[in-house]
């Protein structure tokens, strides 16, 4: 089970009617942009930073169309200032982040960022979500969806880095 | 010698008389006055803040919406803290996104200091280099009076514009601040219900 969660993660977006997904790369979202790339049916963009997928979300929202915005914690606090058109605006947001710096972290770097992420998300009005393992993340994505898209709801989900496994290096 | 440069108000007004439908995002500060001063609609975004955000709503938009042509209008010091989103759009490589930036030189809210591409920065060089099908500078209204017509013709990806507009500061003409109500105009208009 805790092995296929990025495939029903996929499958549980798929769902939730997600049409729209904007990236920047982690190694634990691998699966999920590989799977999203290869979908016909869902328009994805790779980002140069990690705010540009929160306004990205809040257009094609304007335009009818449900999306999803992939990222890592360090990428969590650069999206601050640009979380105020969700929170204000009250778009939708369903955000995805790998978190770093919480365990088994190789590079110290990647700490304060880790530790500060779900503060931060949750300073600018953001509502945070956690999970530890596959079937938890599944089903709290779930959920988090029907919140953000029909409620209104800006939501990041963290996902575990106990979950995601130790990096090689 | 100084190069020419026009009024913000009569180009926005041009761009907009002759707009045909296109759905607008405007980035805050003058060019939102601009836009609301050339007439409120409703399929008009107009953005108060999440500076460097508006080229990027316009790319959600217009992904979501392909059959619509959505136009940005923007100001330098806007764009200028998204470098990045330019090549994000050129990579997305929408048709119906078109990049209207109205280029004071200066930033103008916050006292008039000269920004980057006072400095020698030329925003339709970098899109031309990220990969937008058409980038230009334009100087006169007579200029933009052609691209009125340049803009109805379907364009083969993104395409940027950089006015060069007068540096002043006109009197404001608000529109509305309310995030949410400007959001479910636009998506009523798009026909979709509000929630």
């Amino acid at each position: 089970m805790s092995l296929d969660w990025p495939i029903e993660l996929y499958d549980t977006l798929k769902s939730a009617g997600i049409g729209h997904m904007s990236y920047v790369p982690d190694a634990g979202h691998s699966t999920l942009i590989k799977l999203f790339s290869a979908d016909s049916e869902v328009v994805t963009n790779v980002l140069t930073t990690e705010e540009e997928g929160i306004a990205i979300a809040a257009g094609a929202w304007l335009g009818g169309q449900r999306s999803v915005v992939l990222m890592q914690s360090s990428g969590a606090g650069n999206c601050i200032n640009m979380l105020s058109l969700p929170v204000q605006a009250r778009f939708p947001l369903l955000m995805l982040v790998t978190m770093r710096g919480e365990w088994a972290e190789f590079n110290p770097w990647q700490v304060p960022m880790g530790s500060a992420t779900q503060a931060a998300l949750e300073a600018i009005g953001i509502t945070v979500l956690r999970a530890e393992t596959g079937e938890d993340l599944v089903e709290t994505v779930a959920q988090a969806a029907t919140m953000a898209f029909d409620a209104d709801q800006q939501i990041a989900v963290l996902i575990g880095q106990r979950l995601l496994g130790k990096k090689k290096w | 010698m100084s190069l020419p440069t026009m009024d913000r108000r009569e180009a926005v007004k041009k761009l907009l008389d002759a707009r045909d439908g296109a759905l607008v995002v405007t980035g805050l500060g003058s060019p939102s006055y601009d836009v609301h001063a050339a007439g409120d609609r409703d399929n008009n975004y107009y953005l108060w803040g999440a500076m460097g955000g508006a080229a990027l709503v316009g790319l959600g938009l217009a992904q979501a919406q392909p059959k619509k042509r959505v136009m940005v209008i923007t100001g330098d010091g806007e764009q200028l803290m998204a470098f990045g989103a330019l090549a994000t759009i050129a990579v997305a490589s929408p048709k119906n996104l078109d990049v209207i930036v109205l280029d004071n030189q200066h930033f103008g809210e916050t006292g008039m200091q000269s920004s980057h591409t006072g400095r020698g920065i030329l925003f339709d060089k970098v899109a031309g280099a990220c990969g937008f099908s058409v980038a230009r500078e334009l100087r006169t209204l007579e200029a933009v009076d052609q691209l009125v017509d340049e803009l109805r013709k379907p364009a083969s990806g993104p395409r940027l514009f950089v006015l060069k507009i007068n540096a002043e500061n006109l009197p404001r003409s608000l529109p509305p601040r309310d995030a949410v109500f400007v959001k479910n105009r636009f998506r009523g208009h798009l026909g979709f219900a509000a929630g």
